[in-house]
């Protein structure tokens, strides 16, 4: 009984919440002051959260046995879903804060939205979540008013972050053929009716920070059918080692 | 299969309130709301925040309780919906939280847990664990952790 348009839709938010919370886990350790260390290391933990509930439905939908960890660890590059921004490297503070800003804001959208989706497992993770996503968007905004309208240093490193993160923001809002089917169904979430939101949203911030918004350029996309870039390669050869080296292990 | 009785029922739950959350032992799993319900064949709980890494062993000490007291054909079943949140966490559980060194949730300031006073600051609203954020006492100057009002 394969559910293949829901496994998809559940591998891509599934995909986002693990890619980018295996991203902000590299911080632990390493981040410039404890309280950041703390912060980041604890929206990493909420976004594998997320990613576990996710992946444990396609896994359902997929209907061949597969479950979270399956998925996160026994897939490769061309079958993770997951939208470029997310996989995109740390970079300096500065750069991951924007990265962040861009995708909490967007999620808090989508979640909102999805709280209402025909899908009830789909509905009760959004419902849990939001409230979570909600202090992501509270620390990434806050960080990027204090950053950018900060030292010559840090507003510097800020314009350089955001011109990094911004080619990759058109990519959360497109809908294809998958995403179309399930949004006629009310499952999924027309994210092209969230946009003004979200910029409108984004803008406001940006004022706040003393920020330009970035010259338009072509968006990168191609995540959500798995054309990725070279990094998600290298984070999943980290994240993957110890299943690929040892498959199964258990402790 | 035996109906589970009211004496039965209360006895898992008795059994539920010795079991701790691992990362604040003064509470149990059913002062912090995370015990559902306790149906005819399975124990119901819920996650408290989606990322909580105590998840799987508070799962694995309910597990371990239940089969100590021969209630190993029990099931643990999860559910997410309605969603946790701090409400769920009993009076006796603010309190235990208090007592503990813990500001229970609230939708007002921050009451400090050592000397009761409300004259404090938020010092970061990400704490030691994704449940508490850090807080720090004007008059007494102690800091302290806060159950994240959710």
């Amino acid at each position: 009984m394969r559910d293949s348009a829901l496994f998809d839709y559940a591998c891509r938010l599934g995909d986002d919440s693990l890619i980018l919370g295996q991203r902000l886990s590299e911080w632990c350790g390493h981040a410039p002051m404890l309280e950041i260390d703390l912060s980041l290391a604890n929206v990493g933990l909420d976004l594998i959260g997320q990613a576990t509930h996710f992946l444990k439905l396609a896994g359902e939908a997929e209907g061949e046995g597969r479950d979270a960890d399956a998925l996160a660890f026994h897939r490769d590059v061309l079958d993770y879903k997951n939208c470029l921004l997310v996989e995109q490297p740390n970079g300096d503070f500065a750069q991951t804060i924007a990265r962040q800003f861009l995708f909490s804001n967007y999620q808090e959208l989508l979640f909102r939205e999805l709280c209402a989706s025909k899908n009830v497992t789909i509905a009760a993770i959004a419902a849990k979540a939001v409230k979570e996503v909600a202090y992501h968007v509270r620390l990434a905004n806050e960080w990027m008013v204090r950053l950018g309208d900060g030292t010559a240093e840090s507003r510097a490193r800020m314009i350089a972050g955001l011109e990094w993160v911004w080619r990759f923001g058109e990519e959360l809002f497109d809908v294809d053929a998958v995403t179309e089917a399930l949004i006629a169904s009310g499952v999924a979430v027309d994210v092209r009716q969230l946009k003004p939101e979200w910029d409108g949203r984004v803008a406001k911030v940006l004022a706040e920070a003393s920020l330009e918004p970035p010259k338009p350029r072509r968006g990168a996309k191609g995540g959500r059918e798995g054309h990725h870039s070279e990094h998600l390669g290298h984070l999943l050869s980290e994240m993957q080692f110890l299943q690929r080296a040892y498959p199964g292990a258990q402790w | 299969m035996v109906t589970m009785t009211a004496a039965l029922k209360n006895r898992v739950l008795e059994i539920l309130s010795h079991v701790s959350d691992p990362e604040i032992p003064c509470v149990s799993v059913v002062d912090l709301g995370i015990v559902r319900e306790v149906t005819d064949d399975a124990v119901v709980i819920t996650p408290t925040y989606t990322g909580c890494p105590a998840t799987l062993a508070i799962e694995a000490d309910i597990r371990t309780a239940l089969d100590r007291a021969g209630l190993s054909t029990m099931k643990i079943e999860t559910t997410l919906s309605p969603p946790w949140s701090t409400d769920w966490i009993s009076d006796a559980g603010h309190e235990k939280l208090r007592a503990y060194g813990i500001a229970p949730p609230s939708r007002s300031v921050a009451q400090c847990p050592r000397c009761g006073s409300s004259h404090t600051e938020e010092l970061s609203r990400f704490g030691s664990t994704p449940c508490k954020s850090l807080h720090r006492c004007l008059d007494c100057r102690e800091p302290f952790d806060r159950f994240k009002c959710h």
